[in-house]
C-alpha cells in the first residue's frame, strides 16, 4: 500500500497535473480572499470558502481522472492485481496520494488566516472549522472521483462523469427545491425509479419473472404507501436528493458550527465511495 | 507447484479456456504454445489472479488462488503480454516500486535490483524514463519486474516478443539459466523457441489442453508414417508410374521445383518398411536421376499445426501455397493443405 502511495504522490509531483490541481485551488481561494478578506477586511472566510466552492467541480476531475482508469489503459493494473496487495489496499494507497495532493494546497490556505491576524483580531477557532469543512467536502469530491475513475478505463470519460456527479452533488439542494414536493410527484417518482431498476434487473438477470415480479411488489407497496399514509411520501424526493447534497453539510462548517452528522456525512461519502471502487476493481476481475 | 482443475473462462457467450486441468512441477520450464487466441493469456492471466475463473480452481505451491491470493500472488512473479510499465518512472524507480510492491525487504533490494537489471542487461537504461525505451527494452524492462523478488515461479507471456535476434537468444538462455532455482511457464507461438527452450509442451487449442509432452516424445509419437523427400529429374507421369509400383508408398505427391524439368516429389510410406532402396532402383530402371533423398521425420511444427488445426473445417478457396521452413510435407486431405495456409502465421518460426 505505502508503495503505490509513494508512487502516486510521487507521479503527481512529476507531471503536470498535480501542480494545475494546486495552482487552481490556490489561485481561486486566493482570488476569493483578496476580495473579501483582504480589501474588505472581512475576518471570517465562510463568504471566501462558500463562493469558491465551485472550484471542485473543476480540480476534482483534473486529479482523479487518470487515478484509475489510466492504470486500466496501460495494463499497468495487471502489475498491481497480481502483486500480494488486496484491491481494498490499492484503492487505500490511491486515495490517501489524492488527499496528500489536496493537503499541499490547504496548507498554504491554512496560513491565510494567520495573516488575517496581523492586521487585527480574527476569530480563528471559526475559521478553521470552515476550513476544516472545506477540506472535507474536497475529500468526498475527490472519493467520488476515484471510484468513477475506477469504472472506466478512459481517463477523459472519468474527467466528463466526475465533473457532472460533482455538479449534481454541488447543486443538489437547489435541485431539490425544483421539484414539488407533493406525495404525488414522489409516488410518480419512486414508479419511474421502479422501471427503471427493474429494467436493469432485467439486463442482467435476463428473466422476466424477477424483474416483472419486482416491479409489481414495488407498485403495491408504493400504491398501498400513498392511499393510507400519504404524508410519508411528502417530500420524498428531496430527502432522496438530500443524500446527494454536499452542500449543506459543508455549510454547516462554514458558520463555524463543528457538526459531527457533517463530519460523519463526508466520512461516510468517502467510505462508501472506496468500497464501491474496490467492487468496481473486483467486478472487471469476475466479468 | 501449480495445480489447474477444471478451468472454465467465459466471456459472455465465448468460451475462452474450456475445462483444462494440468499441473506443473517444481524446477522445469514449461511452454504453452498455441495460435493466437488459444486462451493462452487467459489462461495465465487465471493463474497469476489477475482475472477470476468461471469454473475451476487454481492451486499455487498449496494456496488456491481466490481464497489466499496474496500467500499464493507472493510466489508469482509475471510477465503480462504487455508490459505494466509506468511510462512515467525511470526505471530503477519503476524497479524499486515493483520491489516495494513485491514486499522486499528494505536492505535488500538495492541489491536485488542491481543483480535483476545486470541479468537482463538493462544496467545502462536504469536512469532513462521508460517512456523513452525501445520496446526491446521496455520488454527486459517487464522481465526484470517480474524477476524481482526471486520469487518460486515466474509466468511470461510471450518473454520475447520485440525483441531483435540476439537479444531473444540472450533472454532464452536467461530463461533457462533461471530454471535451475525457478519454475518458468512461458507461452508463445513461436515454436522453434518454445522446442528450444521448454522441458515441457503445453499445446492449447480453443481454450483446451491437446497435448501435453516433452518435445522429443510429442516428435515420436506423433510421427507415424515415414517420409520420405526427393529431388527427381523427369516429368510427373513418369515418377508416377515409377512410384505406382511400389506398394508400402501410402501417398504421394509431386510439385514442380525452382529448377526446370526438376520435381520435388514426397512421398509417405508405412513405418517399418524402408522403401528407399526400392525408390532408387524404380527411378534407375525409367532413367529418372534422383538429385536429392532425404527421410524426414514430422517436426514440432507439423506436430502444432495438425493439433491445433486438425478438427478445422477446409476453406477451399484459401489454399495458399506456402513452403514450409522445416522440410517437406506430403499433401493428403483438405485438412492439410488449409495447414499449408497456417504455416503463413507459422512463417516467423
Amino acid at each position: 500500500m505505502l508503495a503505490i502511495y509513494k508512487r502516486e504522490v510521487k507521479s503527481y509531483l512529476t507531471s503536470m497535473l498535480g501542480y494545475v490541481f494546486i495552482a487552481l485551488n490556490l489561485l481561486l481561494v486566493g482570488i476569493y480572499f483578496t476580495f473579501y478578506n483582504l480589501q474588505y477586511g472581512y475576518p471570517y472566510l465562510d463568504y471566501t470558502l462558500s463562493g469558491v466552492s465551485f472550484v471542485f467541480l473543476v480540480t476534482t476531475p483534473i486529479l482523479t481522472m487518470k487515478v484509475m482508469a489510466e492504470e486500466r489503459r496501460q495494463k499497468t493494473d495487471q502489475l498491481l492485481l497480481t502483486s500480494p496487495v488486496s484491491p481494498g489496499k490499492i484503492v487505500l494507497g490511491k486515495y490517501l496520494a489524492l488527499v496528500t495532493i489536496f493537503l499541499i494546497p490547504m496548507v498554504i490556505i491554512g496560513c491565510y488566516p494567520l495573516v488575517l491576524s496581523s492586521f487585527g483580531s480574527v476569530p480563528l477557532k471559526t475559521d478553521y472549522t470552515a476550513l476544516l469543512g472545506y477540506f472535507l467536502a474536497g475529500c468526498a469530491y475527490l472519493a467520488l472521483g476515484l471510484f468513477l475513475s475506477s469504472t472506466t478505463e478512459s481517463p477523459v470519460l472519468a474527467a466528463v462523469l466526475t465533473f457532472g456527479a460533482c455538479f449534481l452533488c454541488y447543486m443538489a439542494n437547489s435541485l431539490g427545491s425544483f421539484i414539488s414536493g407533493t406525495s404525488f410527484a414522489t409516488y410518480i417518482a419512486l414508479i419511474v425509479a421502479a422501471v427503471l431498476v427493474c429494467l436493469l434487473v432485467y439486463a442482467m438477470t435476463k428473466s422476466s419473472v424477477i424483474s416483472g415480479g419486482l416491479f409489481l411488489l414495488a407498485v403495491i407497496l408504493l400504491t398501498v404507501c400513498y392511499f393510507a399514509k400519504s404524508s410519508w411520501l411528502a417530500g420524498g424526493i428531496q430527502k432522496i436528493i438530500g443524500i446527494f447534497d454536499f452542500g449543506s453539510p459543508f455549510s454547516k462548517f462554514l458558520n463555524g458550527i463543528l457538526d459531527l452528522r457533517s463530519v460523519l456525512y463526508f466520512i461516510s461519502v468517502i467510505a462508501v465511495c472506496g468500497c464501491l471502487s474496490v467492487q468496481s476493481i473486483q467486478k472487471r476481475r469476475w466479468s | 507447484m501449480i495445480e489447474v482443475k477444471n478451468l472454465v473462462k467465459k466471456y459472455g457467450g465465448h468460451l475462452a479456456v474450456d475445462n483444462l486441468n494440468f499441473t506443473v512441477e517444481k524446477g522445469q520450464i514449461y511452454g504453452f504454445l498455441g495460435p493466437n487466441g488459444a486462451g493462452k493469456s487467459t489462461t495465465m492471466n487465471i493463474i497469476t489472479g489477475y482475472i477470476a475463473s468461471t469454473e475451476g480452481t487454481v492451486t499455487v505451491d498449496g494456496h488456491d488462488i481466490l481464497e489466499e491470493p496474496e500467500a499464493a500472488k507472493k510466489c508469482i512473479g509475471y510477465l503480462p503480454e504487455q508490459p505494466p510499465l509506468y511510462f512515467d518512472m525511470t526505471v530503477a524507480e519503476y524497479l524499486n516500486f515493483a520491489a516495494e510492491l513485491k514486499q522486499v525487504e528494505k536492505p535488500k533490494r538495492k541489491e536485488m535490483i542491481q543483480e535483476v537489471m545486470e541479468m537482463t542487461g538493462i544496467t545502462d537504461v536504469g536512469g532513462r524514463v521508460i517512456k523513452n525505451l525501445s520496446k526491446g527494452y521496455r520488454q527486459r524492462v517487464g522481465l526484470a519486474q517480474a524477476l524481482i523478488g526471486f520469487p518460486e515461479i515466474l509466468i511470461l507471456d510471450e518473454p520475447t516478443v520485440g525483441l531483435d535476434p540476439k537479444q531473444m537468444i540472450e533472454i532464452r538462455e536467461l530463461i533457462k539459466s533461471l530454471s535451475k532455482n525457478h519454475t518458468v511457464i512461458l507461452s508463445s507461438h513461436i515454436l522453434s523457441e518454445v522446442s528450444a527452450v521448454c522441458d515441457y509442451i503445453m499445446i492449447i487449442s480453443k481454450g483446451k489442453l491437446v497435448a501435453s509432452d516433452t518435445p522429443e516424445n510429442l516428435s515420436k509419437e506423433m510421427a507415424g508414417a515415414q517420409k520420405l523427400s526427393l529431388l527427381v529429374k523427369g516429368s510427373p507421369q513418369e515418377v508416377e508410374s515409377a512410384v505406382g509400383n511400389i506398394h508400402q508408398v501410402s501417398s504421394f505427391c509431386c510439385e514442380e521445383s525452382e529448377q526446370e524439368g526438376v520435381l520435388k516429389v514426397s512421398l509417405e510410406a508405412e513405418p517399418e518398411a524402408d522403401v528407399r532402396e526400392e525408390i532408387f532402383f524404380a527411378m534407375a530402371d525409367r532413367k529418372l536421376p534422383i538429385l536429392e533423398l532425404m527421410t524426414t521425420s514430422m517436426s514440432l511444427e507439423d506436430v502444432f499445426l495438425e493439433l491445433t488445426e486438425g478438427g478445422e473445417e477446409p476453406e477451399g478457396e484459401e489454399k495458399g501455397r506456402r513452403k514450409s521452413m522445416f522440410g517437406t510435407r506430403l499433401k493428403k486431405t483438405p485438412e492439410e493443405e488449409l495447414e499449408e495456409e497456417e504455416e503463413n502465421h507459422a512463417g516467423n518460426l
